[in-house]
């Protein structure tokens, strides 16, 4: 058929040969209408708005692999940020369309730009309105459309809708370029252009199809908003120009019946005639091109819903979806799901109220002239009469139905980067499932499965593919052998993968790779975390060259604090590869040169110290002790002997700052090398010293350390007698230092430490150490009875 | 019971100090009900209006004709449409909400509206007894007569069964709870059993309670799940914006005025919205800007309270003052409004007083009244 038989040819409506469907995106009511007008028309052609090269990709439209919602990924390979969606939901019209054909095994495909155009570099300025490409235009430049007057009225005379209550002319001439169904809804008083497409254009229409009206609202539509300018509207012009080519195409195929599905905008100027196609190829010419790659991936209703700010704009998909999935009785089905919904979550709701509800939303819609109860009139009613006014069990519903939390799935077929492909197979294989919901997840790190798990987050974790984060359990649980993680998927996380397949094809290649690349240029502390980390996600090839580079960057960084930081990671990371089973030689050798360096160089790191760098460097040497205790446990022994004296050998120094004298005393004491520890103490307190100095050393002594002070009565005495000792000016300094100290300790400490005092050292009854709770303390009192019956 | 509630404008002083809302909206009232039945809108059984039109009556609009009808309640249509949709069901309706937030005032606009007279109205105290729900005896005739029809003496609840039309019950939750219960009855079987008599008194279609309570004080009894599955629960919130706030207070302080008979006194604008402003900023505990933290007083400062003050400079202005509402006539009221405990209260006053309001451009006088009437 040539275009002039075309022209001549368009009389007919129901069976011309291109028949559009203006649609409302993700509308359920169009979606009903539409499936209904397509039996009717009978085409052998189905075009919908869309990418063009993701063709290839509806053939999997009906398999049961694929469950919406779903969305369109486009991407260009060589950089995957560049990326735009195209979601449908099972109650979107295109959705529907393509459905439909597929059943029928008619011929479909889309007509929109390709997105190898819309992702390329100068076509950036049409991906904003691509990427959300089924909201249609975008109405951005509202300033320069609309500026005749009586849009309102004449929109009104179309329709016979009512005026618009308290709606301003210019946010409705915005909504009219990106809803122009909500902006005539809104015009005619709706608040849901759901709503009104049920009530005005199906109830108007007596069962015979509403498109033909929606193209005459629009036509007129576009008449009164006028011709647009800027760069939106250039992409406008595209866009249309390609839809009209691919129709054009699809009738020199010899396509006798061609139905476009497309946003109810861009029905009008799609109708036949078409015109002459030489404007429309001169309007697409030179538009530059990218390789660009499509895939379906899952998506969510969540992102459909415009409170996520992305997506395609519609607040209540779980009630769309509802309105298109029930066939009928839609408000009593709902309410029914509503008291469900509620006495999931304990709160009491009977039979009597649901009934109350119905009739309360039912009278609502009466009231408000409308012919069915809406979303509006079922919220009003749960309010009222199943949450008893209480807007918080109100948003448990709206949450987990007026949103729903639904993730679409997609068929393994799909072609896809072979690192999704491989992250796919990984999570069948350890039984995990990607959620839209937050769950947490409870690891015992000595099951198979579990490590397992364990190492894949941990390898997610570097290719910074946030599915999985740490969390703290609710299980109080200590021990090196449990993780707890909390899981949850955002569809996003699509381009995330695509982003890091870049980096390999199978997660741990793709870690890998990943870690080596970023080796080069981090500090000590930070490969340090990172060797931690490897180990974690088990990349034995990136811990040997991120090893040689800690062992590099050790011998060339001369400050022996950055060592002493390195330090506890490293030692941390020997620890757990044990219980990992990770052979972990070369990373207790590289901690214990790190360890050996340290011990070299803290005399001079710990000379002239101010009071802050004196905290600091306490820290730091309480944070190496720990992890030297941890290479001992390890076996090596020598490492913490030479530790140990060379804290010996620093604290007998003059010049050492008080704080880390107090420090050093006190780890020595622990390490039981300090025969003579309260005759220290009393030096360290006598009338030598200032006082603000002996208060810094009793800090740095005695911080963490009541158990030490309940317990040894010499100890004890000889603080006691200090304090007592105090002169009124020099306790009145003093008092914060020591007050500060002491206000460490738990009440339990300081209760046992007070009663110790008061009684002497009369037994009193056993402090406990960790001081958890009082209540706990006779029951403490009766296990130390125990324990002394035992040992005597 | 209504008799007495006349308008007498003898010498243009009405009989009554506040006469009920449908002698007061007479007018409205009638013309709404001659354009329901201009429209033939349908109307439920006994009904004076139809739905659309208590709506309309309740918060206003301009009718077909040219008649306006004047807002009672300022805020959500929404939730107006919801408490009258609840009264054509099976369900009773309670309103709750902090003090101040017009609980009352809808419930007597309401009765107004559907049944033409808001005196059914029983009063929520904890010595409420039985009586005043079910029905209680003329005592020197039971011992004369012995039970008769006579004797009985029929509580609000029951005169508006028989007469199908609404009854109110006040501060629900301040009536002991065995006393609450007995609505259940009422409630549910819509049937008042009189033993005594062998009859009881079923009722007629029209018949619906509203019932206002307090979410947020204390010493309430808390309704019984029974009990409250037979309301629908309508939650009157706060003014959400000051405009709203100003608009209620102008209206209500003209009303009252008028009513009280003050002479008349030019308010000013600019002293209305500065009550508002500082019932607002303390309530929130935050400044109208946001940007200054502000402690909050024990008092509910509700817009009743903000209403209270003004009507209380108005009067101040026209019989001490010179006629116009200055800063120093709202200012004692305010005072005694927020500071109700003499200790913390008057604390977290001077604090707004010298933080927030010293600073403010233009409130130097309100600053100076205050300082001088603390």
């Amino acid at each position: 058929m040539t275009l002039a038989e075309l022209e001549t040819d368009v009389a007919a409506p129901p069976r011309g040969p291109v028949e559009v469907f203006g649609v409302r995106h993700h509308g359920p009511g169009s979606a009903r209408s539409l499936v209904a007008a397509l039996d009717a028309y009978d085409p052998d052609c189905v075009l919908v708005e869309g990418p063009p090269d993701a063709d290839p990709l509806l053939r999997f439209v009906g398999d049961p692999g694929l469950v919406p919602p779903v969305a369109l990924l486009a991407y260009a390979p060589e950089e995957p940020r560049q990326a735009a969606f195209w979601p449908f939901a099972e109650f979107s019209p295109e959705w529907q369309a393509i459905l439909w054909a597929r059943r029928r095994e008619v011929e479909v495909g889309f007509c929109d730009l390709p997105a190898a155009m819309t992702l390329a570099p100068q076509g950036r300025t049409l991906l904003d309105e691509a990427s959300d490409g089924l909201d249609g235009p975008d109405g951005s430049d509202d300033a320069e459309r609309g500026e005749e007057a009586g849009e309102r009225s004449a929109v009104e005379e179309l329709l016979g809708a009512p005026a618009p209550r308290g709606g301003d002319a210019a946010a409705l001439r915005r909504l009219a370029g990106r809803d122009p169904l909500g902006a005539l809804a809104q015009a005619g008083g709706y608040d849901d252009a759901e709503r009104w497409w049920e009530d005005v254009v199906e109830g108007r229409l007596d069962s015979s199809s509403p498109f033909p009206l929606v193209l005459e609202a629009m036509g007129e539509l576009r008449r009164l908003v006028g011709q647009r300018h800027g760069r939106y509207a250039e992409g406008e012009a595209r866009r249309e120009a390609m839809m009209r080519q691919t129709i054009r195409a699809a009738l020199k195929r010899g396509r006798t019946r061609v139905a476009v599905v497309c946003g109810a905008w861009h029905a009008p100027v799609l109708t036949a005639p078409l015109g002459p196609a030489a404007p429309d190829a001169r309007t697409l010419r030179g538009a530059a091109k990218r390789k660009v790659v499509c895939t379906w991936v899952p998506w969510t209703h969540r992102r459909l819903a415009a409170s996520s700010g992305y997506g395609a704009g519609i607040t209540s998909p779980g009630w769309y979806a509802h309105l298109f999935e029930a066939r009928d009785a839609p408000v009593v089905r709902w309410l029914t799901a509503v008291a469900g919904e509620l006495r999931g979550r304990d709160l009491p709701v009977s039979s009597a109220s649901v009934i109350e509800a119905v009739r309360l939303a039912e009278t609502l819609a009466t009231l408000r002239g409308r012919p069915l109860a809406g979303l509006t009139e079922v919220t009003d009613a749960t309010r009222s009469v199943l949450c008893d006014g209480d807007e918080l069990a109100l948003r448990f519903v709206t949450d987990r139905l007026v949103v729903g939390e639904r993730l679409g799935e997609v068929p393994a077929a799909v072609p896809t980067v072979p690192l999704e492909a491989d992250l796919a197979a990984t999570t069948r294989r350890l039984r995990l499932k990607r959620e839209p919901a937050a769950r947490s997840l409870d690891l015992d790190l000595r099951r198979g499965i579990d490590r397992e798990r364990s190492q894949l987050f941990h390898r997610l974790r570097l290719l910074e593919l946030a599915w999985a984060a740490p969390a703290t359990s609710d299980v109080q649980a200590t021990g090196t052998f449990r993780e707890t993680w909390r899981l949850q998927w955002h569809p996003e996380l699509a381009i995330a993968v695509v982003e890091a397949a870049v980096w390999g094809t199978t997660v741990e290649a793709a870690a890998t790779a990943r870690v080596d690349a970023v080796v080069e240029g981090q500090s000590l502390v930070e490969l340090a975390r990172t060797v931690e980390r490897c180990l974690l996600a088990a990349l034995p090839d990136a811990l040997d060259r991120l090893l040689a580079a800690c062992a590099d960057q050790a011998a060339r960084d001369a400050d022996v604090l950055h060592l002493m930081e390195a330090v506890p990671a490293l030692a941390r990371a020997a620890r757990y590869g044990d219980v990992r089973g990770t052979d972990t030689t070369a990373l207790r050798q590289t901690s214990e040169v790190l360890v050996r360096r340290t011990c070299a160089g803290l005399a001079r790191a710990t000379t002239g110290l101010d009071d802050d760098s004196a905290v600091r460097v306490r820290d730091l040497v309480d944070a190496v002790h720990a992890a030297v205790g941890l290479l001992a446990q390890e076996g090596a022994t020598d490492v913490r002997r030479e530790w140990l004296g060379t804290l010996a050998a620093l604290v007998g120094r003059a010049d050492l700052a008080p704080l880390l004298q107090g420090r050093l005393t006190r780890l020595l004491v622990d390490a039981e090398l300090v025969p003579d520890a309260p005759a220290r103490l009393h030096r360290a307190l006598s009338y030598g010293s200032a006082a603000a100095a002996k208060a810094a050393w009793v800090e740095g002594f005695f911080t963490d350390g009541a158990v030490l002070l309940v317990h040894d009565p010499a100890l004890r005495g000889l603080l006691d007698g200090w304090v007592a000792g105090l002169g009124d000016e020099e306790f009145t300094d003093v008092l914060p230092l020591v007050r500060r100290t002491f206000g460490t300790f738990s009440t339990v400490q300081r209760r046992a430490l007070a009663q110790r005092l008061a009684h002497g050292d009369a037994a009193g009854p056993a402090p406990d150490a960790d001081g958890p709770d009082e209540l706990v303390a006779p029951v403490l009192a009766t296990v130390e009875t125990i324990l002394e019956a035992g040992r005597g | 019971m209504t008799a007495s509630t006349e308008l007498a404008p003898a010498d243009g002083v009405p009989a009554v100090l506040r006469p009920h809302a449908e002698v007061a909206f007479a007018a409205e009232l009638e013309a709404l009900e001659a354009f329901d039945a201009e429209e033939g809108r349908p109307r439920p059984p006994r009904w004076r209006l139809s739905p659309w039109s208590v709506v309309t009556y309740l918060v206003g609009g301009t009718l077909a004709d040219g008649t306006v009808v004047s807002a009672k309640y300022i805020g959500s249509r929404r939730l107006m449409e919801v408490a009258v949709a609840t009264l054509t069901t099976d369900r009773a309706l309670l309103l709750l909400g902090l003090p101040g937030t017009a609980k009352s005032w809808v419930s007597e606009h309401l009765a107004a509206a559907v049944s033409g007279d808001s005196t059914l109205l029983v009063q929520g105290t904890s010595g409420t007894a039985e009586e005043s729900i079910r029905y209680g005896w003329n005592y020197a005739r039971l011992l004369a007569e012995g039970p008769t029809p006579e004797a009985l003496v029929p509580s609000p609840v029951m005169v508006g069964m028989e007469r199908g039309a609404l009854t109110r019950v006040e501060e629900l939750t301040r009536i002991p709870s065995d006393v609450q219960d007995a609505l259940i009855t009422v409630l549910s079987e819509k049937v008042l059993p009189v033993p005594e008599l062998g009859r009881e008194v079923a009722a007629r279609p029209g018949f619906n309670v509203i019932a206002t309570a307090n979410d947020r004080d204390k010493g309430v009894n808390d309704l019984s799940s029974a009990l409250r599955r037979r309301f629908n629960t309508v939650v009157l919130p706060l003014p959400t914006d000051v405009e709203d706030e100003v608009r209620i207070v102008t209206t209500r302080v003209a009303d009252l005025t008028a009513s009280l008979s003050l002479p008349p006194v030019s308010t000013a604008a600019e002293e209305i919205e500065r009550v508002v402003t500082v019932f607002r900023e303390l309530r929130a505990g935050v400044t109208a800007d946001g940007r200054t933290a502000v402690r909050s007083p024990t008092a509910t400062l509700s817009a009743a309270e903000a209403i209270s003050v003004v009507t209380n400079g108005i009067a101040l202005a026209a019989h001490f003052g010179d006629g116009v509402l200055r800063p120093a006539d709202v200012a004692s009221g305010i005072v005694g409004a927020v500071v109700k405990d003499p200790v913390a209260d008057a604390q977290a006053w001077q604090e707004y007083l010298d933080v927030v309001v010293r600073e403010r451009p233009g409130w130097g006088a309100f600053y100076e009244a205050c300082r001088d009437s603390t």
